[in-house]
Order: structure tokens, then C-alpha cells, then sequence
């Protein structure tokens, strides 16, 4: 080997080997794995968008869309196409979630980021963990056959699938991710800063609050939008926990319905082609979108982009 | 530099290995090296000596292309190896595999130690485990590693003590049976005993291959090398043979204040 | 001197209330999860049995056990896995081994975001539109794995990315400088060392998969199928959605049903993520260099 290479030089370093080309073979089906994900995304929207078409260039009138609180797909005389309620539906639910995730999402994060040590830090960290993993349909379930005689008999109410129910469900669902993004946040505040406060003469919670937290104030952000995008696409809790009807919200206690819980529960009755089936896939458009702008928006505030 | 260059091409005893014109490494815009211009003769052992950020380390990396990796990292001029401009290769992983590298820093791959030594050949398409073991030992032997580990064959090499890990690197460079070896400050990491043993071993490698040694110790300079350059500053300041420079007859004032030790 | 001191003890006093403050919180957020699986024990616990685990259900329904749904799920998480890890590994192996820093590489970061942050059910259209409808999949097993496949690959390239960039750079170089193509040193020194990482995010996958029900239902998963699925093409029963249909659907269920079935659902759940987390924690713990 070494013999024939001193003998000719030029072309061992010229011939492409079987690994050469083994190489390039390989990067191309790596990169190909790489732009799947690209490739997935534009995929899903044009999918949806396919089957949403005729829904949108035939028979959708925006502003009714958008404005109307009458929603009645599949009348066959006199069919409404109006998602406002659902709108308020998922905002009022998502709202309240986020009311009842925010505190206990960043509480939790400053304990477990700033405070808590060692061991006891690990455990905390797996449960949240594990309080994330919980599948939707389990904690609908919960919402049904838990919080619902729960809210009936504390709050002396007829019915306990309502809002409150709900956005407690979807709180207590969106607050263990909010927690790990946001402790992310905290944890990548440099060491520095804490000394150098702290140098100062600065205690353990002042430090936290004057300077930790308006650091890590982006990431922080970042935690809560992608909490809201996990509020307005969660599905199965939503679907069975509201209620489910259309309704246009005065009162946590009132039943609402979600725009994801609205494909979910009425997909299955359509026609493929007619305009019931249509709007559900024009519904799954604007889902899309928003949850897009949504992550989209996080991650430019996480990485700290500034717009223009 | 022209006046370096013309007495190489006066004297040639032996074919040339490595032929580098005119050759400067910038990191961005600062350069780490310029306008350098040196030859390589097969089999000897080919000293290059100077103070830290001479450029010694970039030198070396230019050599097999590593300048690849580096992102901001430029190279200009031309390099020579058996005559065949390195930048034209068209499979740049025959090049890397005729040259054996050991830097300061030893990396010991996560893999046994057995399997780090075999790594080499088993690339080169070698798989029959008889003429694996030979290989394995050979340059274990050779790196003066054999007999710690040969009992521990198994065990993972990225655990081994930093002087072991460096042996060990050093026997991977073996492994690959290069035309060139160029080592890189090797004895840092190991102790004085072993680097006599190692640098015994290169003078018995000096008829296989040919061997660039970068070294901060001017003494080990002086026992192993056949010619040395000198670096100071991104410069050549000059390239002469080992026995000449180390006896007074250095050209420049320079070399001869680094090599007495006056600034270091 | 002594205002200082006493400062310095009403400082002290704050800190602690903030810290029991926030503990509180924590705890309060952990609090749910044991309740409500203690809830689940101690109404459907007395349900489980292995007749429960191996008998299809009957009765409408309303009794029996749930072995179609258990087998339907493990079919469906199988077919997902061999698309996504796949898919996924090659991904994570071009983000950390080949992509430069460039608009490509953000775009591709912004893409697996987003698949993950799309709705469950804007997922379950487009397996509609894509496999049931456009390759004429039907509404098969194959179509609900493809679908879930997709929707859980941020899962397995995240962990596999994490995983094969904590393998040091120094490993590389070394192999490269040895001539070894970025692929040979890829396959003999980064992937064995991250291999294990890869099965804690694939583990993590699996029990992502077997929880999610809204990409399923009109894909592939039916609410009753009287036989077992036979191929990728056949419809199945899946567990995740059985609790949604005994739990909303069936008139006339027993209460304890529904609650062995999320039993078994969050059991397996979080028994898996429990084993890709302690495995997690194991190899952290094994020192390779």
C-alpha cells in the first residue's frame, strides 16, 4: 500500500474511492432527513389547503366568517359559517389557562432554577417532566369525570364542562412545558450576573428579581407564547372538558366550544368535498397560521431578533 | 526567504517530500503566517522550532488540509506533497491518510484501545483480525504504550492518564502508516523518560517515513532533527541544517538569541 | 452597624417567604398529577386484569376488555417509529455533523419548531388530505402511523440532535486527520457514542405516540372493529382513543371502565417516559471521557 502511493504519487490522492463516494451518498440522504422537516411543514399547509379550496374560493365570506357567532355547518337550507364563537371559545378557555399557568409555570422555574440544588432539583425536574408527558385524551378524562362534579358541587353550578374547567385543564397541561422553557431562560442568564449583584450585597431574591428576570425576560416570553399556541391547538382536552357548545361566553361557568374541538367532533359527519367539510379544513388554515405566527414569534424573541 | 529557499535547491540529496511556496495562513484578516517557503526531503526528520504564535501549529494544519474545518481560516501559495499540488486532490481523504498528525492537546477516541490503533487500517479496508493485532501491537510498541495497556486492551482509550492518551495518539498516527509524520509538541504531555523512548523510536522511523517535528524544546531540536526552520512571528526567518545552526553558523542574530535562549 | 444587621434580617425573612412562595407553587403544580393518579388507582385499579389486558370488549362496549385497542396502539406506534426514527436520525445527523451556519439550517430549526407547535388536529387534516385522500391510503393503519410519524419527529430529532452534539469536536478532527470521511467517522466513533442518547428520545417517542388521539381518529384508528387489524392498509382500534369513545360516546358505561382504561394509557405513558428519563440519568452518569 504504502509502496504503490510513493510510486505514484499524483493518483492516489486523485481516485475516488468506493468511501468517497459511500460519503457523498451518505450526506445527500442526511441532508435530504434535514429539509424533511421543511418539506413537512409546506406539506401539512398545502394538504389542508387542497382540500379547504373550494370552501375558500366558493362559498367563504370573510368577514361573515370571521364575524358571525352562527355556526350551523351542516343545515342543509340555511347553513352558517360564522367561527366567531369558537373563536371566543378557544381564547376565553386559553385565557383563563394562561391565568392559571403563568404564575405557577414561572414560580415553579424560579424554585427550580434558583433555589432548589442538587438532588431535590433532579426529582422536580423529573416530575414536571413527567406532569408534561400526560396525553390530552387522559387529561380530558379528567376534566370529564373529575373536575366536572367537582365545579358542579363547589360552585352549586348545573353543569361543570365549562370554561373553568377547561382552562384549568389546559393550565395544568401548558404550565409544565411553560416551566422547562422557562427555566431554560433562567438557567441562561450568565453565572456573572448573579455574582457581580450579589458582590454588591444584593440577597438571593433580590437578585432574582432586579436582575435575573429582566434578563431572562425574552425566554420568559418566549414560554408564555408557546403556552398560548399549545392552548389554542390542544384538541381532545378542550373537546371534552368545555362542554362543546356554541356559545358565545358571559362566564367561566358557561359552555363554549373550541375551534379544534370543532374539527374533531364534526369531521367525522362530512361529506368529503361539501362545504361542512370545507370549512373544517378552512378552520385547519387559519390554526396553521396563527400557530405558526405564534412559534414564529417566540422564537424571534428568544433568540433575541428585533424586528426590522 | 529567497536566499533559504535557493540553498535547498542547491544541495538535494534526497527526492523532495513536501514542497511549500510562498505559502501564508490568515485567521480572518490577521495572518498567522507569511510567505513561507520550504522543502521537505524524504526520510528526515524536519525540525521546526520558535516561540509560541510563529505559526508553527497553522503551518501544520495547512499541511493536510485541516484548514477545512476552520471556518475563518485562508491559506494562500501552493503545497507540494510527492509533487502533486495538495489542492487539486480530488479525494482529500487519500491525502489525510498518507499523513499522520499528533498535536500537544491527546485525544484518545472514545472507542477501546485496541480499536483506536486498528481504526486506521480497518479505514484502508484492512479486516482480517491476525494482521490487526500485529499492526495493533506494533504501534503500541512503537509509541511505548505496549506494555501498560496490553492487558487492558478492551478498555476505553479517551479514559487513559493525558501522557497515555498521547502515546496513544501517537500510535494512531503509526497505524496509518504515513508517508509523513509531523508532530506537534508531542512531549508536553508526556515524561522525560518516555519522550527519550519516543524520540529513539522516531530515529528508527526516519527510513520509513519522512517526519516534521514542531517542538518548543530546542535541545530535542537538536538531537533529532536533520535541518530545522526557525518561526518567529508568522515569519521563516531560517532554515538551515540542524548541525550548522545549533553551532554558531545561524545567519540571522534572531535565531541564534532563541536558540542560546535569550527570549522564548 | 446595627441598622445594617437588622437590614440585613428583613432581607433574610424575605428571601425565605419568596423561596416557600415559589415552593409552594412548584409543589402545587406537581400536586394534580398525584392526585388525579390516585384517583385513576383507586377507581380503576380493580378493573385490571389480565382478562381486561386479553379480552376485546363486549356488549356494546360496555364490558369486556380492551385487547383490539392495546394491539391496534402497539401497531401504530410501530409503523410511526419506523418512519420517524429513521427520518429523524438523518435529521439530527445533518443539523449537527454537516449543516453550516446558514439561512438553510434556521429555516430547518424554524420548520421542526413549528411541527411541533402545529395542532394535533391541523396534523389529522393533513393526514386526511395527504394519505387517506391524495395516496390513497384510506383510512389505515398505514395513514395514522405516517401522520403521527411526522407530527412526533421533532421528539426524536431533538434528543438525537442533543446527543450526537455531545460528542466533543476534538473526536472528529482526530478521525479526520486519520482520512477517515465525515461519514466513516460518523458511523465509528460519533454515533456508538450517541447512540444511547438516541434510544432515551426514541423511547420518549414511543410514548408520545401512544398518548396522542387527534391525529388518529379520522385517519386510521375506528371507534369499534369487530377483528384484528391484518395489515398496514386495515383500519384499527387504538387505546388512546378507546378512552375517548367509553368516556363520551357509549351510553351505559360502568363508571370504573374508562378509568381502567386511562390507567392503562397514562401507565404506559409514563411508564416509558419514566424509563427513557432513569436511562437518561444512567448514562449521564457514565463517564466516557
Amino acid at each position: 500500500m504504502q509502496q504503490s502511493s510513493n510510486n505514484l504519487p499524483g493518483n492516489a490522492f486523485d481516485r475516488r474511492t468506493m468511501d468517497w463516494y459511500i460519503d457523498k451518498l451518505m450526506q445527500l440522504l442526511v441532508f435530504i432527513g434535514g429539509i424533511s422537516a421543511i418539506i413537512f411543514i409546506i406539506g401539512i399547509f398545502v394538504f389542508i389547503t387542497m382540500e379547504g379550496m373550494d370552501f375558500v374560493f366558493g362559498r367563504l365570506d370573510v368577514a361573515e366568517f370571521f364575524t358571525s357567532e352562527y355556526w350551523s355547518p351542516s343545515d342543509e337550507d340555511d347553513p352558517e359559517f360564522g367561527i366567531l364563537a369558537l373563536i371566543a371559545g378557544t381564547a376565553s378557555v386559553t385565557g383563563l389557562a394562561m391565568l392559571v399557568a403563568i404564575p405557577f409555570a414561572l414560580g415553579s422555574a424560579i424554585y427550580i432554577g434558583e433555589f432548589a440544588s442538587g438532588k431535590k432539583r433532579e426529582y422536580l425536574k423529573v416530575l414536571v417532566e413527567l406532569l408534561a408527558a400526560i396525553p390530552s385524551v387522559v387529561w380530558g378524562f379528567i376534566g370529564l369525570s373529575i373536575m366536572n362534579p367537582l365545579i358542579i358541587d363547589v360552585f352549586d353550578v348545573p353543569v361543570g364542562l365549562n370554561i373553568l374547567n377547561a382552562g384549568v385543564i389546559l393550565g395544568l397541561m401548558a404550565a409544565p412545558i411553560m416551566a422547562s422553557i422557562a427555566e431554560d431562560a433562567l438557567k441562561a442568564v450568565p453565572d456573572g450576573y448573579r455574582e457581580a449583584a450579589e458582590a454588591m450585597g444584593a440577597t438571593r431574591w433580590q437578585v432574582i428579581f432586579k436582575v435575573v428576570l429582566p434578563a431572562a425576560k425574552n425566554g420568559l416570553l418566549g414560554a408564555v407564547l408557546l403556552g398560548v399556541g399549545r392552548g389554542f391547538g390542544e384538541t381532545m382536552a378542550v373537546l371534552m372538558a368545555t362542554g362543546h357548545s356554541v356559545n358565545m361566553p358571559t362566564s367561566i361557568f358557561d359552555s363554549v366550544r373550541a375551534l379544534t374541538a370543532t374539527i374533531a367532533a364534526e369531521l367525522g359527519e362530512t361529506a368529503v368535498g361539501s362545504d361542512h367539510y370545507g370549512v373544517l379544513f378552512t378552520i385547519g388554515i387559519f390554526l396553521f397560521l396563527i400557530t405558526f405566527v405564534i412559534n414564529l414569534s417566540a422564537d424571534l424573541i428568544v433568540r433575541g431578533v428585533r424586528k426590522g | 526567504m529567497v536566499t533559504s529557499a535557493e540553498a535547498v535547491v542547491e544541495d538535494v540529496k534526497q527526492p523532495l517530500k513536501l514542497d511549500v511556496r510562498d505559502l501564508s495562513i490568515y485567521y480572518a484578516d490577521t495572518p498567522a503566517l507569511e510567505n513561507v517557503t520550504l522543502d521537505v526531503r524524504e526520510h528526515e526528520i524536519f525540525g521546526i522550532i520558535g516561540p509560541a504564535n510563529a505559526g508553527k501549529t497553522s503551518f501544520l494544519k495547512t499541511i493536510n488540509r485541516m484548514d477545512m474545518f476552520t471556518s475563518n481560516m485562508k491559506v494562500q501559495g501552493d503545497i507540494y506533497f510527492n509533487g502533486f499540488d495538495i489542492r487539486k486532490t480530488r479525494n482529500i481523504y487519500a491525502l489525510r491518510s498518507r499523513i499522520g498528525v499528533v498535536f500537544p492537546l491527546p485525544v484518545g477516541l472514545p472507542l477501546t484501545i485496541y480499536e483506536n490503533v486498528a481504526l486506521a487500517p480497518r479505514l484502508s479496508g484492512v479486516s482480517n483480525k491476525a494482521e490487526l493485532d500485529i499492526m495493533v501491537e506494533r504501534c503500541l510498541t512503537r509509541a511505548a504504550l505496549w506494555d501498560e495497556v496490553k492487558d487492558r486492551l478492551d478498555s476505553l482509550g479517551s479514559l487513559l492518564s493525558g501522557g497515555q492518551q498521547q502515546r496513544l495518539t501517537i500510535a494512531r498516527a503509526l497505524s496509518q502508516e504515513p508517508d509523513v509524520l509531523m508532530l506537534d509538541e508531542f512531549s508536553i504531555a508526556v515524561d522525560p523518560v518516555t519522550t527519550m523512548r519516543i524520540e529513539d523510536v522516531l530515529k528508527e522511523l526516519k527510513s520509513e517515513m519522512t517526519i516534521i517535528l514542531v517542538t518548543n524544546l530546542v535541545q530535542q531540536a537538536r538531537r533529532l532533527a536533520d535541518r530545522t526552520a526557525f518561526f518567529l512571528e508568522g515569519k521563516c526567518v531560517e532554515i538551515g541544517d540542524t548541525e550548522d545552526l545549533f553551532t554558531g553558523n545561524a545567519k540571522q542574530q534572531s535565531t541564534i538569541d532563541y536558540i542560546e535562549g535569550k527570549f522564548g | 452597624m446595627f441598622e445594617i444587621s437588622e437590614l440585613n434580617k428583613r432581607n433574610q425573612k424575605t428571601q425565605k417567604l419568596f423561596q416557600i412562595l415559589f415552593l409552594m407553587m412548584t409543589l402545587m403544580l406537581i400536586a394534580p398529577v398525584v392526585i388525579i393518579l390516585g384517583t385513576l388507582i383507586y377507581k380503576g385499579g380493580a378493573i385490571i386484569s389480565v382478562d381486561f389486558l386479553f379480552t376485546a370488549p363486549t356488549d356494546g362496549m360496555t364490558a369486556g376488555g380492551i385487547f383490539p385497542a392495546l394491539f391496534g396502539t402497539v401497531w401504530l406506534v410501530a409503523v410511526a417509529l419506523l418512519v420517524s426514527v429513521p427520518v429523524g436520525v438523518a435529521a439530527a445527523i445533518y443539523l449537527s455533523e454537516y449543516a453550516p451556519d446558514n439561512w438553510l439550517t434556521r429555516i430547518i430549526n424554524l420548520a421542526i419548531i413549528n411541527l411541533a407547535g402545529v395542532p394535533s388536529i391541523v396534523h389529522a387534516l393533513f393526514g386526511v388530505g395527504a394519505f387517506v385522500i391524495f395516496f390513497k391510503f384510506g383510512t389505515s393503519i398505514l395513514a395514522a402511523s405516517l401522520t403521527l410519524a411526522i407530527m412526533t419527529l421533532p421528539v426524536v430529532i431533538v434528543a438525537s440532535k442533543e446527543s450526537l452534539q455531545a460528542v466533543p469536536k476534538a473526536f472528529r478532527e482526530a478521525c479526520w486527520n486519520m482520512g477517515a470521511t465525515r461519514w466513516q467517522t460518523i458511523r465509528r466513533v460519533v454515533l456508538p457514542n450517541a447512540v444511547s442518547g438516541i434510544l432515551t428520545g426514541v423511547i420518549l417517542e414511543v410514548s408520545r405516540t401512544t398518548g396522542e388521539t387527534a391525529p388518529i381518529m379520522f385517519t386510521g384508528a375506528a371507534f369499534f372493529l369487530p377483528f384484528l387489524p391484518q395489515s398496514v392498509f386495515d383500519q384499527t382500534m387504538a387505546l388512546s382513543l378507546h378512552l375517548f369513545v367509553v368516556s363520551t360516546q357509549v351510553p351505559g358505561v360502568p363508571d370504573e371502565l374508562p378509568y381502567g382504561v386511562a390507567l392503562v394509557l397514562i401507565g404506559m405513558v409514563l411508564l416509558m417516559n419514566s424509563v427513557s428519563i432513569a436511562f437518561r440519568m444512567y448514562l449521564r452518569g457514565q463517564k466516557k471521557w
